[in-house]
């Protein structure tokens, strides 16, 4: 698990891959093709290629509208002004009419660290989950990412993929099996699950190795799909391993965490701790792993909040 | 009835048989009325009739005149564009809530896109080469569904269910009800919408137009000039926006809450064919859509001067602009449109 690869390398890959695949697949650029690695399919599809300029508002409109003529339109930006800005734009024009538009959104959570909290994205699963229709999804690493796309094309109407910035470390090095809405047990344990998603997944399996150390079983889900939640694997969980600690590179509020939190309140009351960010903003960081650290999002935090959920388990 | 013919058939000298012929050909047409025999009583245009010959004294034919295919057949667009507001005014008094001023402004621009200018079918509402139509002024949705109702996209008995819980007829525009094209009532993102559709048309190689129907409070939104810069960027001579100038927008005339003059010169800036008419006269807004068939090479907007709650004495200003008609109200407004 040493190597890492960038989600959006392989992203803009694949959508080539769909691209020819997919004859009504155009793709929308708020001028940032560079960074989201949408020039792969701009390079081979000039013609389904369609400059937006720095106004992502319009740009969810306009793919509105080739939705509605029987486009597909992938509509990639940063996740901070798609997701965020964007939102009611997103709602209304898209999600009310469930118009089958796939909406990416790069450098989300803390991955833009030198940029600082201007571009940081905390709360774009919170706003996009309270979508009616909208589903969700935030893959682990590279192979996910492609896999994922490759869902959110094939299943109609609208969804939003939340990718991140940098090359993340491999967790699907041998091929990803992947379902919408179902989440990928990476590892069985006993005394507690770590539910968690996008790079606090390969951080949730460092954990998992060293509380085995410790002589805790940790059962890892990989819940790539936060809208429609695997509630079973959530309920499955907390019943067999009876506690739960979420991981998200995301507010604690309104995520991964909240959701699983929803599920269970109802489902299966079960002790349970979040992983993320403490409602609060970030800052500007050369590195981004010491911007994690600073957060409160590592894999030491994960095993704390782990000993801390079976301490509550009776 | 025979004293009056008599009279006519003395003086101009046509047999009197000639004429009780004609009348009888004007009363099957429905355009005079009188009694039958042996009660003759006089004889009186039907309001079709009165139409009519307030179209053929001394006046060239007129668009108003035009015989338009509504779901009853075809009628004189002027007729129609009065039931139209009259069906707008009962929908909204039935609903008790809706924007009747914005609403009656439209009318004349939505009849002579449905009625005479759009290339559509009411039995394919989603045939793939129409021409699609933004209301991006959702909230002059009775007025989309008037006119959608009666080219025939929606059961004329379902439009008093406007804003009623289950009813298809939603406050703003949904792509669910027939006929409707996107769904808007968040004012600014029409033209967007538009702008997608119109792309899509291009990367077809479709014929197909696209219309947006804009306020002109509306304008206020940063979204409508995004849009308006992308829709030139693309020379996107498929794409013409209406703009619906009738002055006013909530709490006010426009240019006393955001100033939005000269608006001629804004469009013309941002890249656009621009040019304005009488939005309240079918003649020019169908002159004006014609010329913007000739535009190449960039988009067009028609900025179409209107009055608010056009039609009704009492209600044309702003008076309207979110007030319901009582009972009293809507009789006298039906009164003045007949």
């Amino acid at each position: 698990m040493a190597q890492n690869a960038s989600q959006l390398e392989h992203f803009g890959r694949a959508l080539v891959d769909l691209g020819l695949l997919h004859e009504e697949l155009v793709v929308l650029d708020p001028d940032v093709a560079a960074s989201t690695k949408v020039t792969y399919f701009a390079e081979r599809f000039p013609e389904r290629f369609i400059r937006i300029g720095i106004s992502e508002q319009d740009m969810i409109g306009v793919a509105a509208g080739l939705a509605a003529s029987g486009k597909t339109p992938v509509a990639c930006g940063f996740a901070m002004f798609m997701a965020c800005r964007s939102w009611e734009q997103i709602s209304s024009s898209v999600a009310r009419p469930g118009l089958n538009v796939k909406i990416v959104g790069s450098h989300s959570g803390l991955s833009p660290s030198a940029d600082g909290d201007s571009h940081q994205t905390y709360g774009d699963v919170a706003v996009m989950r309270v979508i009616p229709e909208m589903k969700v999804v935030v893959p682990a690493d590279a192979q996910e990412a492609v896999e994922a796309l490759g869902a959110i094309v094939d299943a109609h109407g609208p969804a939003y993929l939340r990718l991140s910035r940098g090359a993340t470390p491999v967790v699907y090095d041998e091929g990803c099996e992947y379902t919408l809405g179902r989440a990928n047990i990476l590892r069985e344990g006993s005394d507690a699950s770590v539910v968690a998603n996008g790079v606090m997944v390969p951080m949730a399996l460092e954990a998992a190795g060293r509380l085995s150390d410790e002589g805790i079983s940790v059962r890892v889900l990989d819940m790539h799909t936060v809208k429609p939640l695997d509630t079973y694997a959530t309920t499955k969980a907390a019943a067999e391993t009876g506690a739960i600690v979420t991981a998200e590179e995301h507010s604690i509020i309104g995520g991964l965490g909240s959701a699983v939190a929803e599920t269970l309140a109802v489902e299966r009351p079960t002790p349970m701790e979040r992983v993320g960010i403490m409602d609060r903003f970030g800052e500007s960081s050369r590195s981004y792993s010491a911007l994690m650290a600073k957060m409160g999002l590592t894999s030491d935090a994960i095993g704390e909040a782990v000993r801390e959920a079976v301490k509550r388990r009776n | 009835m025979t004293s009056v013919l008599r009279g006519i058939s003395r003086r101009h000298k046509i047999p009197l048989s000639t004429l009780k012929r004609n009348a009888q050909i004007l009363k099957e047409f429905n355009l005079i009325a009188y009694g039958d025999p042996p009660n003759f009583s006089g004889v009186e245009l039907t309001e079709l009739g009165r139409f009519i010959s307030s179209l053929t004294v001394g006046e060239e034919p007129t668009v108003l005149g035009n015989m338009v295919q509504t779901r009853s057949g075809y009628r004189p667009l002027g007729i129609v564009i009065k039931d139209l507001r009259k069906t707008v005014l009962r929908m909204i008094a039935e609903a008790g809530s809706g924007h009747l001023g914005a609403s009656l402004s439209a009318v004349d621009i939505l009849a002579i896109l449905y009625m005479i200018k759009m290339k559509h079918d009411p039995k394919d509402p989603s045939w793939k080469d129409r021409d699609r139509f933004v209301l991006s002024k959702g909230h002059a949705a009775p007025a989309l569904y008037a006119v959608l109702a009666e080219a025939g996209y929606i059961p004329p008995d379902r439009l008093m269910t406007l804003r009623e819980i289950g009813s298809q007829l939603q406050g703003h525009p949904d792509i669910k009800t027939p006929g409707v094209d996107a769904s808007t009532g968040s004012l600014g993102q029409g033209l967007s919408i538009g702008v997608g559709m119109a792309l899509a048309s291009k990367m077809d190689g479709s014929g197909s137009r696209t219309y947006v129907l804009l306020g002109d409070g509306e304008l206020n939104e940063g979204q409508v000039w995004e849009a308006a810069l992308t829709a030139a960027h693309h020379s996107l001579d498929n794409l013409t926006a209406i703009v619906d100038r009738n002055g006013y927008q909530l709490t006010g005339r426009t240019e006393e809450i955001k100033a939005m003059d000269p608006l001629v010169e804004k469009w013309r800036s941002f890249g656009w064919e621009a040019m304005e008419a009488d939005g309240n006269d079918p003649a020019s807004v169908l002159d004006a859509l014609n010329a913007c068939d000739l535009t190449t090479s960039r988009p067009s907007v028609i900025i179409a001067m209107t009055t608010k709650g056009k039609g009704i004495s009492f209600m044309e200003g702003n008076k309207y602009s979110r007030k319901t008609p009582d009972a009293q109200e809507l009789q006298r407004a039906l009164k003045e449109l007949t």
